[in-house]
């Protein structure tokens, strides 16, 4: 009989050793001499092994380029990355596999819905609204369709606890309203957004919205037909995959009338000097070699996310984000930047009056990650007063005892400026 | 190396309390410097007398290796000449990105050589640099610095 369990237990607690030790990096490690303590998984997450593997045994075993190839290899990395799209589709309760769209990120997605919708069905004079805590990746491309349309962008307030304000983000809809775009989670803030309230208010108005999120899909359970999006966006690598692959999801009668967003290979069904024909959907916004090893490999760790269970994810991370703001609020001068009722396990902070660069620097002597800078969301820094944050985000391979290096690198922080 | 060798005693004073703080009301030249990685945001106003640096003074939001180099900055480029200020300048970007060995080579720099650690810290060799960016470009009258471009301290080399 074997003593060792073969994974982790589908229930109960995360066996947090099991668990890092799935992440190479977290062990193979050191800076300054020191663990690595990984607080930076907003930007990006880490790899676990069997991600790793996919990766290796594709490019090992199964790599060709992907559609129209008659030959053994083009027909099972074909298999492979159609049945990624099929992972993606149940992974966000999808209805259908078509209405999964691989990109190159977020911001590829968001870009894409600006074109193929945005400038197929916006005009001068239309309004898109969006909130005060977007990405800059969830402004600019929607800035730079205003610009080419003549239509207004719309935003919805924040409060100081970093909570949309939602009698005032309602009052934005009116008959020019054509389009809603915000953020599930906060990358700055952390917010966890009510994204029902906000797509039932835009369904009630009969604007289209989208939901990034990015922030969103590694904390909990996404279901996109529960939602009642229109389009649903997130990224692999902070799901724990490889950079470079993004997913759009959109509702497939929405999709279909939408403008192709790059034209090239793949995308067509037939090109004549005098006329082309697109592809259905989802293929016609695939143009080109798609990325087929980040997808397969994205898969793989949907299904390593699903094994540990997003319950049991949430659960962990609920514990490292109390435990982190109330050890970080203990000490004397810091001070948290959003503070929303319902957030997700990213902490914004401020130590006294040191620059959030100048902590950052001196974290990473005691081999802790965390970001300093604006975060890509200068409008959230320009609404709290400050140019930056410090910013710890937690996965769930994050420990209680990593919080404590974390508030004791502050307090030495703190003491060096004195 | 840590970055705490970094923070040394001198660089944390001259950030907790940095001289020449303000502006030169009756400046003869002025500049704006920004570093867009991290916010650095300072002005720097002078004034010019005989060809010497007569009065000069920054203020602005930074962190502490960009607060405490302008403030050094100024200390040590004050009644000094303004192709001295021009060579100390050229000394400092040498010292930050590495090209200047303090310890061996010939060099004015004195107490500023506390900056030479920033040279391993790549992230954070433009903080130390702005201010004397935003000097050389009040000296040659460009109203805006930028770490950025043509300055970048890292792509330029």
């Amino acid at each position: 009989m074997s003593a060792v369990p073969l994974q982790t237990p589908a229930s109960g607690p995360l066996d947090l050793e099991r668990v890092r030790a799935d992440f190479p990096i977290l062990s193979e490690v050191q800076v300054h001499g020191k663990p690595l303590v990984y607080l930076d998984n907003a930007a990006s997450s880490q790899m676990p092994r069997p991600v790793i593997d996919r990766l290796v045994r594709y490019q090992t075993r199964e790599h060709a380029n992907i559609h129209r190839g008659v030959h053994y290899l083009s027909a099972v990395a074909t298999d492979a990355y159609e049945a990624a799209r099929g992972t993606v589709r149940r992974f966000l309760n999808a209805r259908e596999d078509r209405e999964i769209v691989f990109t190159s990120n977020v911001t590829d997605a968001i870009n894409l819905v600006a074109h193929g919708y945005g400038r197929a069905f916006l005009g001068a004079g239309d309004e898109i609204v969006i909130t005060h805590m977007e990405h800059h990746a969830n402004i600019v491309p929607w800035q730079m369709l205003c610009e080419e349309k003549g239509a207004k962008l719309r935003v919805a307030p924040i409060d100081d606890a970093g909570e949309v304000v939602m009698e005032e983000y309602e009052k934005l809809f009116n008959p020019r309203t054509k389009l809603v775009s915000v953020t599930h989670v906060s990358n700055a803030l952390g917010t966890v957004n009510p994204v029902k309230e906000m797509i039932a208010i835009a369904r009630h108005h009969g604007v289209p919205i989208m939901i990034d999120g990015a922030q969103a899909v590694q904390h909990m359970p996404v279901d996109v037909q529960a939602l009642d999006c229109d389009f649903y966006a997130f990224t692999g690598h902070k799901l724990f995959g490889p950079t470079g692959v993004g997913v759009l999801y959109g509702k497939a009668a929405l999709l279909e009338k939408m403008r192709p967003f790059r034209g090239g290979g793949d995308m067509i069904l037939s090109v004549t000097f005098e006329k082309t024909t697109y592809n259905t959907i989802p293929f016609k916004f695939e143009a080109g070699t798609p990325p087929i090893a980040q997808a397969i490999a994205l898969a793989a760790a949907i299904d390593y996310v699903k094994e540990i269970g997003l319950d049991r994810i949430a659960a962990h991370e609920r514990e490292l984000l109390r435990y982190a703001t109330e050890s970080l609020q203990a000490i004397p001068g810091v001070r948290i930047i959003g503070t929303a009722r319902e957030k997700a396990s990213v902490l914004s902070f401020y130590v006294g009056d040191v620059h959030p660069h100048d902590v950052g620097t001196l974290l990473n002597d005691d081999g802790i990650a965390v970001r300093t800078g604006h975060h890509c969301a200068q409008p959230v820094m320009q609404r709290y007063g400050i140019p930056a944050t410090a910013r710890a985000s937690f996965a769930f391979y994050n420990t209680l005892a990593e919080v404590d290096k974390l508030a004791a690198s502050v307090r030495w922080v703190q003491k060096l400026f004195g | 190396m840590d970055s705490s060798q970094l923070y040394q005693e001198i660089i944390l004073d001259h950030n907790k309390k940095p001289r020449n703080w303000g502006k030169v009301a009756d400046c003869t030249h002025k500049s704006e410097g920004l570093n867009p990685l991290c916010g650095d945001h300072i002005w720097v106003t002078l004034k010019l007398a005989d060809g010497a640096i007569d009065a000069i003074a920054f203020e602005g939001q930074s962190c502490a290796i960009c607060k405490a180099s302008a403030s050094m900055m100024t200390a040590a480029v004050k009644g000094r000449k303004v192709d001295e200020v021009e060579t100390l300048v050229q000394e400092f970007r040498d010292m930050t990105t590495g090209k200047l060995d303090v310890a061996g080579g010939a060099h004015h720099l004195g107490r500023l050589t506390v900056f030479a650690g920033v040279k391993d810290l790549p992230v954070r060799v433009k903080c130390a640099i702005l201010p004397w960016h935003t000097l050389h470009a009040a000296l040659t009258q460009e109203a805006v610095a930028s770490t950025e471009g043509d300055n970048d301290p890292i792509a330029a080399g």
